[in-house]
């Protein structure tokens, strides 16, 4: 018995089979149902989001929720201008028709037979009647949201996008300069300076809200992108990270570009930065996480509907009258689709720079 | 694929240098007037100026708006009061019973954070561990696993407490399969007790995939061979983990735990979408009372905000300062 289960080629024997051929014990069993139940409970809450996104209006608000995105099917009956929703109705002797129905009066509906509809209204109990339900896309939810409020959700995405690149260029192309200092002068305050840039680690943005509101009100950017982006361009992990690099470039390098009189600035940006490209994808990649879905900082800079965030437009969803979930779904979705498709590309990138910095 | 990654970060450094270009005839002019041991400054130059303005500046700010009262935001409008914000943060009839202090959101939010730190941090480090030992054996799809447990952090804080709302609404999935089984519908962030577990859940759900890559870092840097030996001893499952993975894994641990406390403490975005600070204030942490303070409600006490966020800072940085101890002592062991 146990060597049929574990007999390779079977599908049993495949999950049984330890990585490198020894035969699995109990710990693996566990292990695996584990990992099972960890992938249900991390997957599942955002395919419910994604697949409910894709629900009309009538599906949405439906108690129990359908897995799948459905419509109640309909058909057009002669002489009706509309087309009618079909419904399964019991009968008395327990058979089953199925009708269209016309409109519904309290616990009451009048139907037609959709194949003879001369024949005249039915009147059935409504707890008699079952919709018929068939399996459908809508994809209403999106280009309501798309088109609706002038477009409005154009400029969130536009100013979300403005922010994102921006920053991350400015930031690696600073934290470059700073890292570039760092590690290839020998300069007298050079450690005093490291230290202070690694200092601000110590200043987390949520216990200086208030300065920061006043210095970004005192430049005039309180509802200017500019606002979101100068208090956070500086990252004392992305210069310690890109510095940590440098230092692994060899110094003959600067020496032979130096010999052809190269300016330091050249030597900066056609040496240093291209042999720095790993390091800069790391950084670069937690900057465009970190922008993307900021919140609190352009919660108190960005008060007006124009210069709203994605992310400050998702959240605001919830204050209007009315919330509408069909659209709400489609926005979380398409905010957290570019992240997303990212992250499938670059989950090599990512997972390391966590490991080896401890940071995001 | 490897092309393709290739590809992509030769175009990110080619946009990334673009700027660069312009700035260059300046830079050559400064190199030429301050000379090559001057200029590693102009390259600190932007940072410094950022770090000053945006961390510097702010701190001396705070303290000053701490110790100023009036509702104007800018300091030549507020008057000295001393230490008066202080006082009113911290006065209280009796500090076990929140209604008794002059500013009670506060002390609800930081009875809160007592309860809500220790809880998350233990759940949260406990699933990661699991999770990280469990991704360490050798299973077969270990990119796929990780990957799994590790994307919900490049979630944004508002899309997953969006994906929760949705969940646990009245009408949501959760209640729906719960009705599967005959039980009834229940309102999951409408009660007080519930919302808090759920602002637990979801925090550790959102943010447990990044300790689990750190965790997994420390595990795969233990020594194969010790595990071989402790093979050859037919050492049990549980011996094996309690000898030698959790001392060798103590001191990622610890900096795991620091980590992982800093920002708990700080927790304030996916709470404030997913119950706004509520029901009541059953969810309010201490990052959201200054919020409240110094933006959301009128008129706006940037002094009480300031001083609340300097006593958080406080707090923060001994954590932040024992880490560093720590990760120093972890160097040189």
């Amino acid at each position: 018995m146990r060597e049929a289960l574990t007999a390779p080629g079977s599908a049993w024997g495949f999950l049984a089979r330890k990585r490198g051929g020894i035969r699995a014990d109990w710990t693996d069993y566990v292990t695996y149902a584990y990992l099972i139940a960890g992938v249900v409970v991390m997957l599942a809450p955002v395919l419910w989001v994604v697949l409910s996104s894709f629900k009309g209006e009538g599906n949405l608000t439906q108690f129990p929720p359908t897995l799948l995105p459905e419509t109640i099917e309909s058909v057009t009956v002669q002489g009706y201008d509309r087309p009618l929703s079909l419904f399964r109705v019991r009968r008395d002797d327990g058979t089953t028709v199925t009708l269209a129905q016309v409109r519904r009066v309290g616990i009451e509906a009048q139907m037609v037979d959709p194949a003879h509809p001369e024949a005249g209204r039915i009147t059935v109990p409504v707890d008699r009647a079952e919709p018929v339900r068939k399996f459908h896309i809508a994809t209403e939810n999106y280009t309501r949201l798309l088109t609706s409020a002038g477009g409005r959700i154009w400029s969130s995405i536009y100013n979300t996008v403005f922010i994102t690149v921006v920053a991350t260029l400015i930031t690696l192309v600073m934290n470059a300069m700073a890292a570039f200092a760092l590690s290839k002068y020998k300069f007298r305050g050079s450690n005093l300076a490291l230290l202070a840039i690694l200092a601000t680690l110590m200043v987390p943005s949520t216990i200086v809200l208030v300065p920061i509101y006043l210095i970004v009100s005192e430049l005039g950017l309180v509802n200017n992108l500019w606002g979101v982006i100068l208090p956070v361009i500086s990252t004392p992990t992305g210069v310690f990270l890109l510095r940590q690099y440098m230092l692994t470039i060899p110094d003959e390098l600067l020496e032979a570009a130096r010999m052809d009189h190269a300016s330091e600035w050249r030597i900066f940006w056609r040496l240093i930065l291209p042999l720095s490209t790993p390091a800069l994808a790391v950084v670069a990649i937690f900057s465009i996480m970190s922008r993307w879905n900021d919140f609190l900082l352009p919660l108190i800079v960005l008060n007006k509907p124009e210069v709203h965030t994605l992310q400050i437009a998702l959240a605001g969803y919830t204050d209007e009258n009315g919330i509408q979930y069909g659209m709400l779904l489609a926005m979380t979705t398409l905010t957290a689709l570019p992240l997303a498709l990212g992250f499938i590309f670059l989950q090599r990138y990512i997972t390391t720079g966590i490991a080896s910095t401890g940071i995001k | 694929m490897k092309g393709f990654e290739e590809k992509a970060m030769g175009v990110l450094s080619a946009i990334a240098s673009l700027p660069a270009r312009a700035v260059e005839p300046l830079m050559v002019l400064l190199q030429r007037v301050l000379g090559v041991g001057r200029l590693p400054w102009v390259f600190l130059l932007p940072n410094l100026t950022v770090i000053l303005f945006f961390s510097v500046l702010p701190i001396l700010i705070n303290v000053l708006y701490s110790v100023t009262g009036s509702d104007n935001l800018y300091p030549s409008e507020r008057h000295f009061v001393g230490l008066a914000n202080y006082a009113t943060l911290l006065e209280c009839g009796d500090y076990l019973d929140p209604s008794t202090c002059s500013r009670d959101l506060f002390w609800r939010a930081v009875r809160n954070a007592l309860v809500f730190v220790p809880s998350q941090v233990v759940v949260m480090i406990g699933f990661a561990l699991v999770t990280a030992i469990a991704l360490n054996r050798r299973i077969h799809a270990r990119g796929f696993f990780r990957g799994i447990f590790f994307f919900p952090v490049m979630l944004s804080p508002v899309v997953v407490a969006m994906t929760w709302v949705w969940l646990l609404q009245r009408d949501g999935a959760l209640n729906g399969v719960l009705g599967a089984f005959g039980l009834d519908r229940l309102s999951w962030l409408s009660d007080p007790a519930r919302a808090f577990k759920w602002s637990i859940f979801v925090t550790v759900w959102a943010h447990m995939g990044f300790y689990t890559i750190i965790l997994l870092a420390g595990l795969q840097s233990i020594p194969a061979d010790i595990y071989e030996a402790a093979k050859m001893d037919r050492a049990s499952p549980w011996r094996v983990f309690s000898r030698i993975t959790l001392p060798l894994l103590k001191p990622v641990l610890l900096v795991v735990f620091i980590l992982c406390t800093i920002r708990s403490v700080q927790t304030f975005d996916e709470i404030y979408v997913l119950t706004g600070g509520g029901p009541g204030t059953a969810t309010k942490m201490i990052v959201h009372y200054i919020y409240e303070t110094g933006f959301a409600v009128m008129p706006r006490n940037y002094g009480l905000a300031a001083a609340a966020s300097l006593m958080l800072g406080v707090v923060l940085f001994l954590f932040t300062a024992l880490q560093m101890k720590l990760s120093r002592k972890g160097q040189d062991a």
